[in-house]
């Protein structure tokens, strides 16, 4: 589903001006990562899809839905938002019910609900822990419970709000399956990071804010080699992109099959 | 000297049955900077509690082994005597702060007040650790008003004030924009560099290596190994046990089998990296 968003600008009630015009389209079945400093704008920015906020000027449109027309819950059936903080977002007694609840509200039938439950538990590799009430989990834990929650949905759109925050390789490399998973169903991925090497190893596209604009938004490649533009927003490039440009690389690399590849070339 | 002194020990929360902590013996010197990594559940922040004092005087539970931080025994001691000492920032900030005072300023003198610190000492040790860690332009605003990172910054900073002997900081810049953690780290390696023994639970590998003198890894409540940043993260026990290591650690681990990396060490670095590959290049 496609995402238009045209000259955006939202201040909050205290005056201060979080978004300054921003324009930009994301297709159906993109995965994208949105960068930036604290304070850039990334949180209010994605807070505008499910209608959360509404804009101060300008327009959001889901699909032909223009989010100023219609009301949060409805816009949740086709956005999905998992919360910074999982801690927000549960209050469940125990995993299942927490995951069943959003799509019970979204007015699938019990047959769907179960199905759709069973398939985010086993992506989220909770299914062990149906019975387990959320907050005798750790927190590690938690964060795959807010993942479950949302993606037990079944929307078109899935945004995550720093999901690997406080995360270990492993609970990150989790996260980057599931991740990968919703691409191959065709849904529309849109993830807040600071994690900068998370965030090119695992999105194609990349759109960096500061002060609530739009500095840079482009294949991954592009934005990850502009290091003083980035430094403007509190953005390091990657681990491997930054020793490549040190060691002099004609071309901007990210993973390590790329730095690799022409570590290899230059020696021959 | 020591500052720190845990030998043999041992720690379970109260109503559990495994426990958190064993067999836990490290000596830490006046002015080191130690960095503890470890998986999520390997009891880091269990570790940061019982060098605060919190374990067992606030969680309780039982602990065993002798816990020595900055001279005040664990066994033998209140909580009201670690805090004159010892400092913790606590890795939710919104878990810290009061909740009793309306602006940042204020908050972050709150500790003062509360040991008794005389008015205008408050005033000059609250606006030196601000220009410090870079917030003083936060200084009227509301602690519930700011973003993530920036109540990081002041969380830190709170602690920051009350100048312990001993900081120990869980994950202070989990939720900081990448520059903004490595000026962090910076910080912090100043309040090292001043004799200011420091205690950092991090993920963020690249740093350690670069600010960190030492690096302790921990596994399922104990220690896996403890070394100098280099020894530690490089070490192939990490990745087999979950652990995170730095992009040019695994690359260039690659990159050796390939016959790409001629050094026998690992780098940890970007500028160790640098030169390894350099070598490489223009053999």
């Amino acid at each position: 589903m496609k995402i238009e968003i045209s000259n955006l600008q939202f201040s909050y009630p205290n005056g201060i001006q979080a978004l300054n015009g921003i324009s930009l389209t994301i297709d159906s079945n993109e995965q994208v990562a949105i960068v930036g400093q604290n304070g850039a704008g990334k949180t209010t920015l994605v807070k505008h899809l499910n209608g959360l906020l509404q804009p101060t000027q300008g327009q959001v449109l889901i699909g032909d839905w223009d989010t100023s027309k219609h009301s949060v819950a409805k816009l949740a059936s086709r956005v999905g938002y998992v919360f910074q903080n999982p801690d927000e977002q549960l209050f469940s007694k125990t995993v299942g019910t927490e995951v069943a609840f959003g799509p019970r509200n979204l007015g699938f039938n019990g047959d769907q609900v179960q199905a759709l439950v069973k398939d985010a538990l086993t992506l989220t590799e909770l299914s062990d822990k149906t019975e387990t009430n959320p907050y005798d989990l750790s927190v590690t834990w938690r964060k795959m419970v807010a993942l479950a929650s949302i993606i037990s949905m079944d929307t078109d759109i899935v945004v995550f709000d720093e999901p690997t925050t406080g995360q270990d390789a492993v609970n990150i490399a989790r996260i980057a399956n599931v991740i990968a998973e919703l691409r191959k169903r065709g849904k529309t991925v849109i993830t807040i990071t600071h994690d900068i090497d998370f965030c090119s190893e695992n999105f194609e596209r990349i759109i960096a804010l500061s002060q609530g604009k739009i500095l840079l938004d482009g294949k991954a490649n592009e934005v990850l080699g502009q290091e003083e533009i980035l430094a403007t927003t509190y953005v390091d490039p990657p681990q491997l992109t930054r020793l490549g440009k040190r060691l002099n690389f004609n071309q901007t690399v990210r993973k390590e099959e790329e730095f690799l590849d022409v570590l290899s070339k230059d020696r021959s | 000297m020591a500052i720190v002194n845990l030998q043999n020990v041992a720690y379970k929360y109260p109503l559990t049955d495994s426990p958190a902590l064993q067999n836990i013996t490290f000596q830490v010197n006046e002015g080191e900077f130690v960095a503890i990594i470890g998986p999520n559940g390997a009891g880091k922040s269990t570790l940061c509690y019982t060098l605060a004092g919190f374990v067992p005087h606030f969680f309780k539970g039982e602990l065993a082994g002798h816990v020595e931080v900055a001279g005040i025994e664990s066994h033998n001691s209140s909580l009201s005597e670690w805090v004159l000492n010892v400092g913790l920032a606590f890795q939710n900030p919104f878990n810290q702060i009061s909740g009793a005072k309306y602006t940042v300023f204020e908050e972050l003198a709150f500790g003062l007040e509360n040991i008794g610190i005389p008015r205008e000492e408050m005033k000059t040790r609250v606006e030196d650790a601000m220009k410090l860690t870079g917030i003083s332009d936060l200084a009227e605003r509301s602690p519930y008003s700011l973003s993530g990172g920036q109540q990081q910054r002041v969380a830190l900073t709170s602690i920051l004030v009350m100048q312990p002997k001993v900081l120990v900081l869980d994950e202070p810049t989990s939720q900081m924009d990448p520059i903004g953690t490595r000026e962090v780290f910076g910080v912090i390696r100043r309040m090292a560099e001043r004799g200011m023994t420091v205690i950092l639970v991090e993920h963020k590998v690249e740093w350690i290596a670069q600010f960190a003198d030492r690096v302790i890894a921990l596994k399922d409540g104990q220690i896996l190994l403890d070394g100098t940043p280099s020894e530690v993260l490089t070490s192939p026990l990490l990745q087999e046990n979950g652990f995170g290591i730095s992009r040019y650690t695994s690359v260039a681990r690659i990159a050796k089998e390939m016959g790409l990396w001629k050094k026998d060490k690992l780098p940890v670095t970007l500028d160790e990296a640098v030169e390894g590959f350099s070598l490489a290049k223009h053999r």
